[in-house]
């Protein structure tokens, strides 16, 4: 278990390109799981193309409170209670509200309100056809708990390595700082993190790097679209320097990003020798060094 | 009224299209409040730059054991959904930051040995920002895994009488249902690329499950992406606007302007948004 090494691609600010980039670095690592923990909004395997699936699991969130109306007397018990704004005026429990602390079906007096588990999304373990085992997961639309759906799919990766005996994990995150983020970077080997010569990056990189600091993980960065704004450009070399980053690459501005997304590619093998690949090979060959030290 | 935008996916431009309709409503003498509810991330004040007038640090509540009342019967970890308490036998055990709340522990203690603490998550900040628009954003403390109840903070600050402009986080999980759920109209911005138009359907079901009025922003378009424009057609989704890829707006983006401020050119794109979204809410008020 030990010499599994996770490293997992974050960014803060949203469309920094962290799944471009997961979809390039997979096709480098040989010895590897993927993972895409970005579950909310999973892109990764409309690149990856997994052509089997070879599992499908089911993942069930916290409990949801009903009121049945039959046994329900309109007390008020359950509004007084409910501190999600959740039940209505005529006691009807709104399930996107719901934050499913049972609160109001414990302290019922007429125990007029169910309160069980849902499904709340799926779990896929797939075979793609270049790139190995891939495990990706699909949130029902406005559900909560994604933090433990990522956490499900990280330890689905982990027993996939221990299966074949993968020397890597390869995790592709949420954007954000919050619950997902915080379940998908905590004990990775490293973070590496995506970002743009723009002001949202920069104050982004600033807070998602306290954030890796905070949970005590090395911490990577990569710049994106590196050639659109020179001035910010260095100033997050800058930052990185100051902060002890390892600053592991530029990737310059490419439309080819586009395009193989269009054609469900990788950008390495869509272009693999335009200027963001030659780019990216160099990042990998980094991020090889800092796992061997790590 | 409320106008929310939401994108599924990160980076399509929620922030860019929010600051900028503020900034056209407000420049023709209407009273806006824009509220930023990415408090994970939040960019709305780079472009409108408020003065902030007004801090306040936000708390939810933890458990307060009285050790002395305590006899570790255990009822408050057993019913706890969060594994947020444990009972040991000496001790009552609480996890700060697995807690979200909700207050059942104080209920159900049968000694009556619990009462409520305070634990910040974040903070609001409130001001006043370019054409004297009413600024409101939530920043989450950074470690801090609980963002919703901070969202629900910043909703708390609407001003009546004002057109509320709500920027969303992106996603599709709770932190955008709780930021879109009280929303009249929810416009989701995307872009002409597989991994748009993914996450758009997403987002467009989470909509749809709160029974929301929906609009599209289609940004960076380049008319090369048919699969949009087939599902937008098939779903019966209206386009509010189209901003086409141009890379004058990535600079003006990449400097932290208002669009509309440096390439007027854009205003009129702007008022057929604000037509269209006044339309949309028209035609599904006669609806719902």
């Amino acid at each position: 278990m030990a010499h599994i090494k996770e490293m997992v691609i974050i960014s803060g600010k949203g469309g920094t390109g962290k799944t471009s980039l997961a979809g390039a670095l997979s096709t480098l690592f040989k010895d590897k799981i993927i993972a895409d923990c970005d579950v909310d909004a999973a892109n990764l395997h409309l690149i990856l193309k997994p052509e089997q699936i070879l599992e499908t699991k089911e993942f069930t969130g916290g409990k949801k409170a009903n009121i049945d109306p039959n046994r329900c007397t309109k007390c008020g018990v359950c509004r007084d209670v409910c501190r999600f704004d959740a039940i209505s005026e005529d006691f009807v429990i709104d399930s996107f509200s719901c934050e499913g602390c049972g609160a109001c079906y414990f302290l019922c007096p007429s125990t007029a309100i169910d309160f069980s588990t849902q499904l709340a999304g799926h779990y896929f373990i797939c075979n793609t056809s270049k790139n190995g085992r891939f495990v990706y997961a699909e949130l029902l639309p406005g559900e909560d708990n994604s933090g433990k759906l990522v956490a499900a799919v990280r330890n689905e990766a982990r027993e996939e390595a221990m299966k074949v005996g993968a020397g890597f994990i390869l995790i592709d995150g949420p954007p954000g700082i919050g619950c997902p983020v915080i379940s998908s970077i905590t004990g990775t080997h490293l973070a590496i993190v995506v970002t743009e010569p723009t002001p949202s990056g920069i104050h982004d990189l600033k807070r998602i790097v306290e954030l890796a600091r905070h949970f005590q993980i090395k911490t990577a960065v990569v710049l994106n679209k590196s050639d659109i704004n020179p001035l910010y450009t260095e100033e997050i070399k800058q930052y990185c320097n100051e902060n002890d980053l390892a600053f592991i690459g530029e990737i310059p501005y490419e439309t080819s990003f586009t395009k193989a997304q269009k054609e469900g590619m990788t950008i390495l093998d869509f272009a693999p020798d335009c200027k963001a690949s030659l780019a990216i090979k160099s990042i990998y060959k980094k991020i090889l060094n800092i796992l061997e030290e790590v | 009224m409320n106008i929310a935008f939401a994108s599924g996916k990160g980076g399509t431009g929620k922030t860019t299209i929010s600051v900028n309709l503020a900034y056209l409503l407000a420049l023709s003498k209407q009273k806006i409040q824009y509220l930023d509810c990415d408090v994970e991330e939040p960019n709305g004040h780079i472009f409108l730059k408020p003065d902030i007038l007004d801090k306040t640090t936000s708390e939810i509540m933890v458990p307060l054991i009285d050790n002395v009342k305590c006899t570790r019967c255990g009822m408050c970890s057993d019913k706890c959904q969060f594994n947020a308490l444990a009972t040991l036998p000496s001790d009552v055990l609480v996890f700060p930051e697995l807690c979200h709340g909700c207050g059942l522990c104080v209920h159900i203690c049968p000694e009556k040995a619990i009462s409520e603490g305070k634990r910040e998550i974040g903070r609001i900040e409130k001001g006043i920002a370019i054409q004297d628009i009413d600024f409101v954003h939530g920043i989450l403390n950074v470690g801090e895994p609980m963002a919703v109840p901070l969202i629900q903070e910043v909703k708390h600050q609407y001003k009546r009488d004002y057109i509320r402009i709500i920027d969303a986080p992106p996603g599709t999980s709770c932190p955008v249902v709780k930021t879109i759920s009280d929303a009249d109209v929810v416009v989701i911005v995307t872009e002409p690329t597989p991994f748009g138009l993914h996450d758009l359907q997403i987002a467009v079901s989470v909509a749809k499950n709160l029974k929301k009025p929906i609009g599209i922003v289609i940004n960076r378009d380049n008319g090369k992406f048919p699969l949009l424009e087939t599902y937008l057609f098939e779903n019966k989704l209206p386009v509010l606007m189209v901003l086409p890829e141009d890379l004058e707006i990535a600079k003006h983006y990449s400097t932290g302007n208002i669009i509309l401020k440096t390439i007027p050119s854009y205003t009129e794109k702007f008022k057929e948004l604000a037509v269209n979204i006044e339309k949309l809410l028209d035609t599904s008020k006669g609806r719902w």
